[in-house]
């Protein structure tokens, strides 16, 4: 089980962003996405999730193995924790979302309906739904954000007991989460040159 | 493909979740045509079924907006993309649930509304059967003009302008097959042309609406 990225070319909006991507994850470990903003960390970690076709390229490994945590959160205002919870669990052919409740302290706020938490508990929730989707890849986009210290502490925890367990993570982010193993990918030296402009719209209706 | 029913339909039941808007619009609408065309009773049983029947059309209509744009919005339709779930059994669930909430109470509360258009009786069963028939068809297309728009910002004019035509066999043969059965006419061909509509709109429309939501989301 691993996932290989074999010289990646990924555009937004019809226009090519990164170019050359190549690296290779294996079980148990994590990657660490860095670059200034608009370099194309997104775009990639969407392109690896299937959200969108590689401009060329080979990813191997990814598909039915992705559980994705993007900007938004997946959750819904009027449902409670538990009930927005259950429906992943469920839509990922699982039930039990006890651990997920643990690891991010969230059995106080199960019942609370999520359009009441604040900014740091819903992310928190929504973090906890990479845990009941028992996808062994966890793509993470900037998962810190308005997380407060002890929260940044419960998902480095999170994200080290999956890898503990074979699992893997790909994560964009800019703080440092104590992960010792993980390899660092700066993207900033794989911008796309003007030439790959080649072939790169991508949208249907142009 | 349970767990998208069930949430669905809790969704809409909660508070803001949209549940009884097309409902109330029905009402509003069928309640004030008797005002505005007058109270002549032949002129109303004769425009009774078109106007029930345009009545649920629009009804159903003005909540597609909300059908998939919330679950952009919050990136629901990303994690579903990705899950093991098809997107074209959310996708159908979502329009059954659509359909659950909207269509099924206007099927239920045509024919009290029948009685203000002084519908003659012999026409509320064939006009509640044609609805019936009629109006999965509506929830369906209209899945497909959402996940077309989703994508857009204030998408709701496109999509009206998308869904409106594709609308109009369903609503001529559903008028036909409730006319016909008001002045006692044989209604078969009709219904079987609504039905059939229904039939091919559940089995086609769900690969189409999930082929247009993956080329918008991306």
């Amino acid at each position: 089980m691993e996932l290989r990225l074999t010289n990646v070319a990924v555009a937004r909006g019809g226009v090519p962003v990164l170019s050359g991507v190549s690296f290779t994850l294996a079980a148990g470990k994590a990657l660490i996405l860095r670059g200034p903003n608009g370099s194309g960390k997104t775009t990639l970690l969407r392109t690896i999730a299937g959200l969108q076709p590689p401009l060329s390229g080979q990813i191997d490994g990814a598909e039915d193995a992705v559980a994705y945590a993007g900007h938004a959160d997946g959750l819904k205002a009027m449902l409670s924790v538990a009930e927005n919870l259950k429906f992943w669990a469920a839509i990922y052919g699982r039930r039990d979302i006890g651990p997920a409740l643990d690891a991010y302290a969230l059995a106080p706020l199960a019942e609370r309906l999520t359009g009441t938490l604040s900014a740091g508990q819903k992310r928190r929730a929504g973090l906890a739904r990479l845990m009941v989707t028992g996808r062994p890849i966890w793509i993470l986009d900037e998962p810190t954000v308005s997380l407060d210290v002890d929260a940044v502490e419960m998902f480095a925890k999170a994200v080290q007991t999956h890898l503990a367990a074979g699992g893997m993570a790909l994560l964009a982010t800019h703080i440092d989460l104590g992960l010792a193993q993980a390899q660092v990918l700066d993207v900033t030296p794989l911008r796309a040159a003007p030439s790959d402009m080649h072939g790169a719209s991508d949208e249907a209706f142009l | 493909m349970r767990a998208m029913l069930i949430r669905d339909l809790r969704l809409a039941f909660r508070a803001g979740g949209g549940f009884g808007l097309g409902l109330a619009f029905f009402l509003i609408l069928v309640v004030l045509v008797p005002f505005s065309v007058g109270p002549q009773g032949e002129l109303l049983a004769s425009i009774a079924p078109g106007v029930l029947w345009l009545g649920a059309l629009l009804a159903c209509l003005l909540s597609l907006d909300r059908l998939l744009a919330l679950d952009f919005e919050d990136g629901t339709l990303d994690v579903l993309a990705t899950a093991p779930l098809p997107l074209e059994a959310a996708l159908a669930m979502k329009s059954l649930a659509h359909w659950i909430t909207t269509g099924l109470p206007l099927v239920l509360a045509a024919p009290f509304l029948g009685i203000l258009l002084n519908l003659p009786t012999q026409g509320f069963s064939w006009l509640v059967i044609s609805l019936l028939l009629g109006t999965p068809a509506l929830s369906m297309i209209g899945t497909f003009g959402a996940a077309l728009t989703v994508g857009i910002k204030r998408g709701g004019l496109l999509m009206s302008l998308l869904v409106l035509p594709l609308y109009v066999p369903t609503l001529i043969f559903g008028a036909e097959a409730a006319r016909r059965g008001v002045v006692g006419m044989d209604v078969q061909t009709p219904l079987f042309l609504l039905a059939g509509i229904s039939l091919g709109a559940i089995a086609l429309l769900p690969f189409a609406a999930a082929a247009a939501l993956r080329m918008t989301i991306r």
